[in-house]
């Protein structure tokens, strides 16, 4: 398989990527990472993680031709990977169940996890209900604000959501507190990390759970007529675009775009555009790019999605930008709310706010290219949890003058 | 050799540990921090641990974090490290930074290792970079002769002890519990055990920082290691006290009983 650039297994993508931690973390990362390097070969575990897909999560998630809402995306033909209809509503449980495996076969008892949008705190407090495992969720104050349908779903399953109230008060902090718990706790605790970012085994772990959207999708599309000519996704951290690109990796007909959130715009200072606007850095155990300023330091994120609000990115994305074989583009808030509004109301699919990002993506790419193209867009999670959001955007909420 | 062994090997002479104090640089404002450093080494500190702030601490507790959000705040920039690492040299201690890896990183390895040399610092402290991913930063410092030292847990292996020791020069820093920095009622009972594992494995000094704060505590380690690491309690000196002048006051009240800790172990 040389020259495949498939499931690269890390700890560095090109100069990205490598484990900059603290000492004191350092031989919980050993031990998970051979951990995960027994069970990913191993047969029971890769079985009860299928046995896992099917029967609770539900996949294979299937693929969706949208023909009304492709007609604003210049006519091409697009789909859409349903990882909205998985439980939980994303593709964060894809994630979760492996790791929360791992946690049982490491014979940890309690999960910490940090959260965005919520849905991958809620996709952990689902597992760990599952499996009978101590979990608390770091959320930082903002987003349990945004996403208070989130906070209530995690502690109705019986997770302790803590509030992180320091610093930006959104994903970034929540991650920095997660550490600091997992520094104290590490003994009985494993860190269950939400995207393909973090030090090694996190960034190529979290893919190879994540690869499932994409080995489904490219046989579903092998199955519908041919590979097609783009695969897009929203990108946070990058765990549902890294896992929609892997198995199309060495296609090199396909190309393979990621969708960053560029907030009030790129060109001003409220974005969380990464691979557009930062610089190749350290942050959060791992060299990749981020935003920060002359002297090193983390400039604050912004994006009217929670999920993409987050000044780094995996660096699997890093090194797939500098090699050329993806392309990342910036996507506005008012961008992504218009291609929000359209799948609503052209396909009745409710996307999450980030998936929307991928969507505007869509709609671009499609005008670009025309009615001969063919477009997959990975719907990483479904919008539920953004109704009031979305709805005080679009001034619809009672009182609001509609 | 190093600034630091031959500072480590005068103290030893004494007979006592030495007394090695944090501080960030700019909290509450820069003049302020950086007089306080100097009342540190009027008082006794030995070494004086200068902390670059860092927009994403994951190590420090909450007194760490206010304090350098703060900093930030005001604009602090890491010139102001240099000149707090000059100031502290003219005022006769060592002075050691303490700094997370991407401020290193974004201002140039080579050039952070000379700048810091330039302005008389022997060495620096680097909390989330171990020896396995700071070979660069390794490469860097002994070009200028300045101590590289990398921190050892209760958490850490036999065979990490061994690297640890093996790439750390002046000394090496001893969590003796699992956690942030913060205020600790106890020292850990591991601080004993983890002095004793890294000097195993080579190390020649070790000193035992994070959840030490009181003269009793600084005795206490002072029993089985090479020296003594107080912040987070300066952190709060500094911080609770209605002004600098105060302030400063404290600091210096607080390291005169700690430099009487470091004395009373032996
Ligand atoms: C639905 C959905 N899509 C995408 C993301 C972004 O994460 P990632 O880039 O890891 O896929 C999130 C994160 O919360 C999410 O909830």
């Amino acid at each position: 398989m040389t020259g495949s650039l498939q499931q690269a297994p890390g700890p560095f993508f090109g100069d990205f990527g490598g484990r900059f931690v603290p000492e004191a973390l350092m031989a919980a990362l050993d031990e998970l990472t051979d951990a995960y390097d027994k069970a990913r070969i191993d047969p029971p575990f890769t079985q009860e993680l299928d046995r896992l897909a099917r029967e609770y999560t539900g996949r294979p998630s299937i693929v969706t031709e949208v023909p009304r809402f492709a007609r604003h995306a210049g006519g091409a033909t697009v789909y859409l990977k349903r990882e909205d209809l998985n439980h939980t509503g994303s593709h964060k449980i894809n994630n979760v169940l492996g790791q929360a495996l791992l946690t049982k076969r490491i014979g940890k008892s309690r999960v910490i996890a940090e959260t965005g949008a919520g849905q991958h705190g809620v996709a952990t407090a689902t597992a760990a209900a599952l499996m009978d495992l101590e979990c608390v969720i770091y959320m930082g104050e903002e987003d349990t604000e945004r996403q208070a349908l989130n906070v209530a779903r995690m502690r109705l399953l019986g997770a302790e959501v803590v509030p992180v109230t320091t610093g930006t008060r959104t994903l970034r902090d929540a991650i920095n507190e997660a550490f600091r718990d997992w520094v104290a706790n590490v003994e009985t605790t494993n860190y269950v990390f939400g995207t393909a970012a973090g030090p090694h085994p996190f960034p190529a772990m979290v893919r190879d759970f994540q690869r499932i959207i994409s080995v489904e999708a490219r046989a579903q599309m092998l199955a519908l007529g041919g590979l097609p000519d783009a695969v897009l996704a929203c990108v946070g951290g990058g765990s549902n675009a890294i896992g929609s690109f892997d198995a199309f990796l060495d296609d090199d007909g396909v190309r393979l775009i990621g969708c960053e959130a560029a907030g009030d715009g790129v060109e001003t200072d409220r974005h969380a555009a990464t691979l557009t606007g930062g610089r190749a850095g350290v942050l959060h155990g791992s060299r990749s790019y981020i935003l920060q300023d002359a002297e090193g330091q983390t400039l604050p994120s912004h994006s009217i999605s929670a999920g993409l609000d987050y000044p780094g990115v995996g660096p699997q994305h890093s090194w797939l930008a500098e090699i050329g074989r993806a392309e990342y583009w910036p996507v506005t808030d008012a961008e992504a709310m218009e291609a929000f509004r359209l799948l609503s109301r052209t396909e009745g699919i409710l996307p999450a706010i980030e998936t929307a990002h991928a969507l505007a993506g869509a709609l671009r790419l499609g005008q670009e290219l025309g009615p001969d193209a063919t477009i997959l867009v990975t719907l990483s999670g479904r919008g539920d949890k953004d109704v009031e959001q979305a709805a005080r955007w679009f001034d619809m909420l009672p009182g609001q003058d509609a | 050799m190093s600034a630091l062994s031959d500072r480590f090997d005068a103290i030893e002479a004494e007979g006592r540990a030495a007394l090695v104090c944090y501080l960030p640089v700019g909290f509450p404002d820069v003049e302020t921090s950086i007089r306080a450093m100097q009342a540190m080494v009027e008082a006794g500190a030995d070494i004086v641990e200068i902390g670059p702030p860092y927009s994403d601490p994951v190590l420090d507790g909450p007194v760490i974090q206010l304090a350098v959000a703060q900093a930030l705040e005001r604009g602090v920039r890491m010139a102001d490290t240099f000149a707090a690492v000059r100031a502290v040299r003219e005022a006769g201690a060592e002075p050691v930074v303490m700094s997370y890896f991407n401020p290193m990183l974004q201002h140039g390895l080579d050039a952070f290792a000379r700048d810091v040399q330039q302005a008389g610092g022997s060495g620096v402290i680097t909390p989330d970079l171990t020896p396995d991913a700071g070979a660069d930063w390794v490469d860097a410092a002994r070009a200028v002769d300045l101590d590289t030292i990398f921190l050892v847990a209760p958490s850490t292996t036999r065979e990490r002890m061994h690297l640890t020791a093996e790439a750390s020069r002046g000394f090496v820093y001893a969590t003796p519990l699992m956690g942030v920095t913060g205020e600790r009622a106890q020292v850990g009972d591991a601080a004993e055990r983890v002095v004793a594992e890294v000097r195993e494995a080579g190390a020649e000094r070790v000193c035992v920082g994070v959840g030490v704060s009181t003269r009793e505590h600084a005795a206490q380690i002072a029993r089985f290691a090479d020296g003594v690491i107080v912040g987070t309690a300066l952190v709060r000196a500094l911080g609770e006290a209605p002004d600098p002048e105060s302030g400063i006051a404290a600091v210096r009240e607080r390291v005169t009983q700690l430099a009487a800790g470091v004395r009373e172990g032996r």
